[in-house]
C-alpha cells in the first residue's frame, strides 16, 4: 500500500462546476483504483480458490469484473452527485459552494448500489462473455453467491476509505505547504517594502550630510535607524508584540522620516496608557504609516500631516492612521506613473485574515472633514489581544 | 565670463543643503542661483533664472525630475543654450548608469566626493567647449542669427527622449487599450470613438478630444489616457499633444527645432517638440 501512497495527487485546482471536480477527482483516482482493486481481486480469488478448490483463473476472472463493476459504479455515482449539484445550485441561482468536497455525496449511495448491483453486474458480464453461468445472486442460499458479495462489498469499501485517506492526507499535506509558502512569501514581501531602496539610501545621504553638519542629531538619527532595522530584520521571530512597541516602531520611522522631509512632515502619535499593554501583530502599523507618506504625503509638495491613534470601543481594539496627503484617487493617478502598490493595505488585510479571521476588520476611506487626505482604521477584537503575561 | 549658475531642485531639505555645500568645496565659483523643492518650481525658476546648470531629484513631489526636464526641453527659449542636465536619485531604477559619461550626467545619493568630483569636471569641461563654439561662432563672418544647434542638444533630447520611454514602460500592467471616449456634459455622456479621434490634448486636470466636427473634455489626465492609446496609431509629439498618426498630412522642421503639423479635416496646426521631431523624417 505504501508504494501506490508515492503517487501523490497533484494539489486540487479551482473547478469550475462541481462535476468537473468531481471528474478531476475520478480521473486523479483512477490509476490507484486499478492497481487496489488488482490486488485485492487476486486476495479474493485466492480465498475463495482455497475454500472451494474451484479453478483460480476463473475465480480471478470473476472476481476482477465484480470490483471492475463495483468502482464503476462508485464512480458513476460521484460524477452523478457533482452533475446534480450542479443543478441545484444553477436551479436556486446561487454560487456554487466550496468544490473540494465535490462528488463525494455520491460515495456512500455508490458504495450501496456497487454492494448490491456490483456482483450481478460484474458476473453477467462474465457469464455473458464466457458463456458459464455462475449462481444468481437472488439465491442468497448458495455459499459461493454469499461470499461474492460479502467480499465484494469489502473490496470496494477498501478500496473507497484508503484512497479517500490518501487524497485526505496529501490535501492537508498540500495545504500545509502552500501556506508555509504564502507566509515566507509574505515575509520577504514585508522585507523588500520596509528596505525600499529608496528609503534606505535617501536616509543614508540624509544621515551623510548630517555626519558633517551635526553629528549628535547624526548619532540620533542612526539610532533610530538602527532600530528600525532591527525590527524590520525580526519582525518575522516575534510575530507579535505589545501595542506600545508597535507606536515605538512608528516614531522610529516618523523619526527618520521627520529628517528627511523637515517642516513638510508633522506627525502626532496617540495611545492611552492603557491600551500600551494590549498585544498587536508586530509591524502591522508601521507599513499603513509608510504608505500614508508615500502615497498621500510624499507627493504633496506643501506636505502634511500624520496621525496614528488607538482607542477602545467596546471589546474592540480601533486603531487608526489618518494623513492630511493628496487623497486616494490622486494617489491611484500618481501611482499609475511609477512602480508603487497599495502593498502595505493588502499585506495588513491578510495578516488580519489569518490572524482573526473574519473578527477584525480594515477599511480605507477618505478623510470626511475639510482636511482631506486618507483614514485608514483597524478593528481587532481585544480578547484576542490580550495583555501580555510576561511583564 | 561670468560664474557658471546652477539650480537644485531636491526636496529634501538636507539633502539640497548637503549638495550646496559639497558643490560650494569642489567648484568655488558655481553659484547656485535657486533651490528649489519641487518639480513644478524647478521649471519655473529655471525658466526665469535660465542656469546653466541643472541638478535634478528624480522623485520629488507635483512633477518627478524627468518630466520637469521634459517641460524645460519644450519650453526653453531657443536662444539660449540649453542648461546641463544633472539628474539624482537614491536608487538608478531608470537604469540612468547605462548613459554614463553621455550628455546627461547622474549622481546616486548617497553621492560620494569622488564621484562629485568626476561630475563636476566634465559640466566644467562641457562649459569650456560650449562657450569656444559660441566665441567661434561670433568671428565667423557670416554669424547666423540662430545658435548652432550643438550636438550635446541633439544627445540631451535622445537621452531624455529614452529615460520619458523607460520611466513610462515600469508603470504597473499596462490598461486595456481604449475603444471608446466617453465625455460626460452634464446628465449626457457623449461617447466618441477612438479611432474618430484627430487629436488629444492636455487642459489642466482635463482632456480635450479633439474630432473633425466638435470638441469634448474627458475627466482624466494625459498622463492618464496615454497608456490606454495604441502607440503606433497615437503619437506623442508635445507632453500637452498627442495625435492620431493617420490625421497628420504635412510635417514642416522649423529652424528651432519644433516641428509643425497641418492636419487632416481640421484647420488649426500642432507643434511638435524637440522632443518628439524624430518622429518626423523622410523614409
Amino acid at each position: 500500500m505504501h508504494t501506490l501512497s508515492m503517487n501523490r495527487p497533484a494539489p486540487a485546482h479551482p473547478a469550475p462546476t462541481a462535476f468537473a471536480a468531481a471528474l478531476q477527482r475520478v480521473k486523479r483516482r483512477l490509476p490507484r483504483t486499478v492497481l487496489l482493486v488488482g490486488a485485492i481481486c487476486l486476495v479474493i480469488a485466492l480465498i475463495l480458490t482455497a475454500i472451494d478448490g474451484r479453478g483460480f483463473a476463473v475465480k480471478l476472472i470473476y472476481s476482477l469484473s465484480v470490483g471492475v463493476a463495483c468502482n464503476t459504479i462508485v464512480f458513476a455515482a460521484m460524477l452523478l452527485s457533482g452533475w446534480s449539484t450542479d443543478l441545484l445550485y444553477r436551479a436556486r441561482g446561487r454560487p456554487l459552494p466550496d468544490q473540494s468536497n465535490a462528488g463525494w455525496l455520491g460515495v456512500l449511495p455508490g458504495a450501496l448500489g456497487a454492494a448490491l448491483f456490483g456482483p450481478p453486474l460484474g458476473l453477467s458480464l462474465v457469464d455473458g462473455i464466457t458463456g458459464f453461468t455462475s449462481p444468481s445472486m437472488l439465491n442468497l442460499n448458495s455459499t459461493g453467491s454469499r461470499l461474492t458479495l460479502l467480499f465484494s462489498v469489502l473490496a470496494t469499501l477498501i478500496t473507497i476509505f484508503v484512497l479517500q485517506a490518501q487524497e485526505r492526507l496529501a490535501d492537508a499535506r498540500a495545504q500545509a505547504e502552500a501556506a508555509q509558502r504564502q507566509a515566507a512569501e509574505n515575509q520577504l514581501r514585508l522585507l523588500q517594502s520596509q528596505l525600499e531602496p529608496h528609503m534606505l539610501f535617501n536616509t543614508l545621504a540624509n544621515l551623510r550630510v548630517l555626519i558633517g553638519m551635526d553629528p549628535a542629531r547624526a548619532q540620533a538619527m542612526l539610532d533610530r535607524l538602527i532600530a528600525f532595522l532591527r525590527a524590520t530584520l525580526s519582525a518575522s521571530r516575534t510575530p507579535q508584540h505589545p501595542l506600545a512597541t508597535e507606536f515605538e516602531r512608528v516614531a522610529d520611522y516618523l523619526a527618520l522620516m521627520d529628517i528627511r522631509m523637515g517642516p513638510r512632515l508633522q506627525s502626532r502619535l496617540d495611545l492611552p496608557p492603557a491600551l500600551g499593554q494590549l498585544v498587536v501583530p508586530s509591524l502591522l502599523l508601521q507599513p499603513l504609516v509608510e504608505n500614508a507618506i508615500k502615497h498621500g504625503l510624499e507627493p504633496k509638495v506643501q506636505g502634511g500631516r500624520v496621525e496614528v491613534s488607538a482607542r477602545r470601543d467596546d471589546d474592540l481594539l480601533v486603531l487608526s492612521v489618518r494623513d492630511t496627503g493628496i487623497g486616494l484617487a490622486a494617489a491611484a493617478t500618481a501611482a499609475a506613473g511609477q512602480d508603487g502598490s497599495h502593498f502595505g493595505l493588502a499585506q495588513a488585510r491578510e495578516r488580519l485574515a489569518t490572524l482573526f479571521g473574519g473578527r477584525a476588520t480594515l477599511s480605507l476611506a477618505e478623510a470626511s472633514d475639510s482636511e482631506g487626505g486618507v483614514l485608514v482604521t483597524l478593528r481587532l477584537p481585544i480578547e484576542a489581544t490580550s495583555p501580555t503575561t510576561a511583564a | 565670463m561670468n560664474a557658471p549658475r546652477c539650480l537644485i531642485a531636491e526636496d529634501e531639505p538636507l539633502l539640497a543643503a548637503g549638495l550646496q555645500a559639497d558643490l560650494a568645496a569642489l567648484w568655488p565659483e558655481l553659484v547656485v542661483a535657486a533651490q528649489v523643492g519641487d518639480g513644478a518650481s524647478a521649471v519655473a525658476r529655471a525658466l526665469a533664472l535660465q542656469p546653466e546648470i541643472c541638478f535634478l531629484d528624480i522623485r520629488m513631489p507635483g512633477l518627478t525630475g524627468l518630466e520637469a526636464a521634459q517641460e524645460l526641453a519644450e519650453d526653453w527659449p531657443e536662444d539660449t543654450p540649453f542648461p546641463l542636465l544633472v539628474f539624482v536619485t537614491a536608487y538608478d531604477q531608470y537604469a540612468l548608469a547605462a548613459f554614463d559619461a553621455q550628455a546627461v550626467d547622474y549622481l546616486v545619493k548617497p553621492v560620494d566626493q569622488a564621484r562629485l568630483q568626476a561630475c563636476v569636471s566634465r559640466l566644467q569641461t562641457r562649459l569650456q567647449t560650449r562657450l569656444q563654439t559660441q566665441v567661434a561662432d561670433r568671428s565667423a563672418p557670416p554669424a547666423g542669427t540662430a545658435p548652432m544647434p550643438d550636438d550635446t542638444l541633439a544627445q540631451t533630447m535622445n537621452q531624455l527622449r529614452a529615460l520619458l520611454s523607460a520611466a513610462a514602460s515600469t508603470a504597473t500592467q499596462p490598461p486595456k487599450l481604449l475603444d471608446v471616449v466617453q465625455a460626460q456634459v452634464g446628465n449626457l455622456v457623449h461617447l466618441v470613438a477612438v479611432a474618430e479621434v484627430i487629436y488629444f490634448e492636455a487642459a489642466d486636470k482635463y482632456v480635450r478630444v479633439i474630432t473633425a466636427e466638435r470638441e469634448h473634455l474627458i475627466r482624466m489626465s494625459l498622463r492618464e489616457l496615454l497608456p490606454q492609446l495604441d502607440p503606433q496609431r497615437f503619437w506623442q509629439i508635445h507632453r500637452g499633444t498627442v495625435v492620431q498618426a493617420r490625421c497628420i498630412t504635412t510635417a514642416r522642421r522649423e529652424e528651432s527645432g519644433k516641428v509643425t503639423l497641418t492636419l487632416a479635416r481640421r484647420s488649426e496646426k500642432l507643434t511638435a517638440s524637440r522632443l518628439y521631431a524624430h518622429l518626423f523624417k523622410g523614409m
